[in-house]
This record gives structure tokens, C-alpha cells and sequence, in this order.
């Protein structure tokens, strides 16, 4: 799970900086960050979910 | 103004002061002069590792720098400046003010994990972690924001705005020190004895609330000082807007600690020293970004949000997510930072006279993307990174101490003496 959520973070961040690369419309270049922030925060979720069920299970 | 910058700049250190206090205060009586001792000397490799190194990978505009073409645009990412100083020139140019400023902040963002490692963080892992950060990351993302690197030039390459902007830090001193808390905390674990096994949350709280509130005071004048140093030599702001600074940092400050009164007074029916404290810190770390670009009224507001954020977000960390951060380092540092600087795309003054930006022609539009885009960053690029680099570190020298240690306490395990020897109760006594 940790994994995954690390896996995101940067990936979320390739997306934000492509759609800035990409996109010179406002619009769509600004949902395009959005959804990459979205998946930074997905990915932040996994690692912080994944800490506590390390935790959890090393008691 | 160049030497009303060095004044200012002098007064930087006050700042460092002031946390390195408070991480104390925070912290457990039988880990006192551990903390203080971690965080001197966190700072002078900090300053050593940043002069030697750091700056020669952060640079300055202009300066040669390492660059890639990608969608027919240069990236700058790193600088190319010689090591070790060599033909660096000491004289009163923005270049070495921004250096001297830096040998200072660069030991602030080196304090703010020691917080969130109190009671469990080894000395030597401590300073080797600081190395990491002093040496690589804080100078990558300075270049990216300070240095002319590609989120500086966001606003000439892309329309967003005036590129991505961070007057005081809030992002290059305090979001990155405060995600590399979070780092640390992830790797460390909680404290023994915070979640027992049985259920529920043990309250360990910080064994000297005085110095804690001492230093919330002490910090003030250095943060007026790093915000309005930070403006001038970073933003180009004249000496006539440091009144300005100096208003909209107290008052982001006072807004924010007012607010975690009044949050914490409704929550538990009285107001709570440490998360007070917190809030204050919170106010102060979110004027970072805003301090130039916002009117008072405004700074009034950011401060608010910041109290709001702050207390919610120690609460949801220490309740929800089971994460044990004795000072609130990740909640004051990483998560006010961050709403400091959507705050700059969110009050756009610049557009105004109220900020003096002579950066790009391209007004405001897109300055909200723009801040987007740096917190991205933060999150996506250097959150994983620090996490990588410390957990190498981790793999190669375990940082959180044995198990004997923490129950002995780090002063006696890592020092062999304590902060407070007179404290302690003998047989014969």
C-alpha cells in the first residue's frame, strides 16, 4: 500500500506538469493540474493508511 | 536598502532561536538538552553543508545553470556554480545577501523534523538527515523558486501568472522542512507508550509550556526580519514595504493564534496552551507567502484560516491517522505553508501597486495554477524524495533509537547527563 501511495505522488506531479507542457487553455490545462493534485491526495491517503496498518500490526 | 537587508538579515537567527525552544518545550524533561543539542547542532551543519554545497546547486538568477529542453521549453533545474565557495565574491550584492540569508534558513528548515522526531531520534541520524537536506534538497527546490529555476519562470514560459511565488519561504523553508517531518515521522513511528496496545491515546504533553510560549514570542522579530529580507532579496520588493511586512506577519500571527483560542475553547472548553501555540506559529508560517502581497485585512483573514487548518489538522493527525508529531510540526509547518501560498494566487495584489513585481507581463491570470503547480511539486517530487533519501539512510544506520534508550530517556542514553540534574530525586535525599 505504502508502495502504491509513493507510486502516486509522483505521478500525480508527471500529470500536473504535463497538462501545464500541454495544455495552453486555461481550462483544460487547469482541470488536468486538478486531477493530478487529486491523485497526489489519493497517494498521500495510501501512505498515511499504510503507516497506521504497519503500526497496527507490528502491536 | 542593501544594508537595511543585512540588518535584517541579522536578525534571522532570533527565529531559529525561537523553534529550537519551542521544539524543546515540546518535548519530554529527559530529552531536553538532547533537543537543544540536536537543534544547534543541526544548524551548524546546516550552515556548513548549504556554504560548501547547497548553494552551489541553488544558485542564483542568471547564474549557469543545468537545463533540458521538453515541449520546446528550457527547464533550469539545477545550477552549475563552483563548490566549496571558490570564486565567490563576499560584498554587499543581493547574490551573497541571499547566501548569507539562506546560511540561516536553510538551519530553520533543518529544525522543524527535529519536533516531529523528539524522544526518538538519534543525534547522528539527526545530523546525517541534515546533511541530506542542506546539501540537496532545500537547494533543488530553492533553484526551482529562488534561483531562476523553472518554477520561477512558470510566468514567462507559460502565462501562469508571475510564475510561482514565495516571498518569505513558506514553501522553500517551511512546507519542505515540515514534509520532511512527516518523512522522519513515517520512518520513526510513534513514541512507546503513545498508542498502547489496549486501545485509545495516551497524552504525553511537552514537560515546559514556558518555554514553548516564550519562544512563540522570541520568533516574532526574526520572522519580520526573514519575511522582509525574503521579499527584497527574492521579490524584489523596496525598503518602503517592509511597514507593510512587518503588519501583515503580526497580524496573520495574531488572527491565527486568536482563532485556535477560540477553536480549542469550543472543543474542550478551555483554550489549549500548546495548540495556541501552535496556532501562532501557524499565523506566522502562512505570512511567509502572503506578507508582500496581501492588505492587512487580508493577512487578517489568511490568519484565521491558518488557526483553523492548524488546530484541525493536530487533531486529525494524532486522532485519525495515528501519527505522533509532539510539536505539531506537520500541521504548523507543512500544512499552513501550503495554505499560505494558494493564498497568494487566491488575493492577487500584485496587479494592484500593493506589491511591487516588475516580473512578466502577463498580470495575474493563471497566478493561482501557478501556486498549484509549486505545491505539486512539494508533494509529488520532494515529499518522495526526502522520504526516499531518509529511508536509505534508515536502511543503512536504524535512526530511532533502542528500546532502552527511549525508556532511560535520550539525555542520559545520548548525552549521559540530563537538562535538569538537580530535578532528580535520590535515595538518600
Amino acid at each position: 500500500m505504502k508502495l502504491a501511495g509513493f507510486f502516486l505522488l509522483p505521478a500525480g506531479w508527471l500529470i500536473v506538469i504535463s497538462a501545464v507542457v500541454l495544455f495552453p487553455q486555461t481550462a483544460s490545462r487547469a482541470i488536468f493540474v486538478f486531477a493530478g493534485v487529486s491523485m497526489e491526495g489519493i497517494g498521500l491517503g495510501l501512505c498515511f493508511r499504510a503507516a497506521r496498518v504497519a503500526r497496527e500490526s507490528s502491536e | 536598502m542593501l544594508s537595511t537587508c543585512s540588518l535584517l538579515i541579522v536578525l534571522v537567527p532570533l527565529a531559529a532561536v525561537g523553534l529550537a525552544l519551542i521544539n524543546t518545550g515540546f518535548g519530554r524533561a529527559r530529552g531536553a538538552a538532547h533537543a537543544m543539542l540536536s537543534s544547534l547542532a543541526a544548524m551548524a551543519i546546516a550552515a556548513i553543508v548549504y556554504a560548501l554545497v547547497g548553494f552551489s546547486w541553488e544558485g542564483f538568477p542568471g547564474c549557469p545553470a543545468h537545463q533540458f529542453v521538453l515541449g520546446g521549453t528550457s527547464w533550469n533545474w539545477l545550477a552549475n556554480e563552483p563548490f566549496l565557495m571558490r570564486g565567490f565574491e563576499w560584498n554587499d550584492s543581493p547574490t551573497t545577501l541571499a547566501m548569507l540569508l539562506q546560511i540561516f534558513t536553510v538551519g530553520i528548515a533543518a529544525l522543524i523534523p527535529i519536533s516531529t522526531g523528539a524522544d526518538r531520534w538519534r543525534m547522528r541520524s539527526t545530523c546525517i538527515s541534515t546533511v541530506l537536506l542542506a546539501g540537496w534538497s532545500y537547494p533543488l527546490f530553492a533553484h526551482w523558486v529562488w534561483g531562476g529555476g523553472w518554477l520561477a519562470q512558470l510566468g514567462s514560459d507559460f502565462h501562469l501568472g508571475h510564475g510561482f511565488l514565495d516571498a518569505g519561504g513558506a514553501g522553500t523553508i517551511q512546507a519542505l522542512g515540515g514534509l520532511s517531518a512527516l518523512a522522519i515521522m513515517w520512518i520513526l513511528g510513534p513514541r512507546r507508550g503513545k498508542y498502547p496496545a489496549e486501545g485509545g491515546i495516551a497524552a504525553i504533553p511537552g514537560h515546559n509550556m514556558v518555554y514553548v510560549l516564550f519562544g512563540c514570542a522570541l520568533i516574532v522579530p526574526g520572522w519580520i526580519a526573514l519575511n522582509s529580507a525574503g521579499a527584497m532579496l527574492f521579490i524584489g520588493a523596496p525598503i518602503s514595504h517592509i511597514p507593510l511586512i512587518a503588519a501583515t506577519t503580526l497580524l496573520s500571527a495574531s488572527a491565527s493564534c486568536l482563532a485556535a483560542v477560540a477553536v480549542t475553547h469550543i472543543r474542550f472548553g478551555k483554550p489549549d496552551a500548546s495548540l495556541c501555540a501552535n496556532g501562532w506559529l501557524g499565523g506566522l508560517v502562512a505570512s511567509s507567502a502572503i506578507c508582500c502581497f496581501v492588505t492587512p485585512l487580508e493577512a487578517i483573514l489568511v490568519g484565521l484560516v491558518a488557526g483553523i487548518l492548524v488546530t484541525a489538522a493536530v487533531e486529525v493527525l494524532e486522532v485519525h491517522l495515528a501519527m505522533d508529531d509532539p510539536g505539531g510540526a506537520i500541521s504548523v509547518h507543512a500544512v499552513a505553508g501550503i495554505w499560505g501560498l494558494l493564498a497568494v494566487g487566491i488575493f492577487p495584489h500584485i496587479r494592484d501597486g500593493i506589491a511591487p513585481l516588475q516580473l512578466g507581463a502577463f498580470g495575474n491570470s493563471g497566478q493561482f495554477l501557478a501556486q498549484v503547480v509549486g505545491i505539486a511539486t512539494l508533494l509529488g517530487f520532494i515529499l518522495p524524495m526526502v522520504y526516499g533519501l531518509n529511508w536509505l539512510l534508515n536502511r543503512i544506520d536504524s535512526q530511532r533509537v533502542e528500546r532502552r534508550g527511549e525508556r532511560q530517556g535520550m539525555d542520559l542514553y545520548e548525552l549521559g547527563g540530563g537538562a535538569y540534574p538537580e530535578f532528580v530525586i535520590r535515595g538518600d535525599e
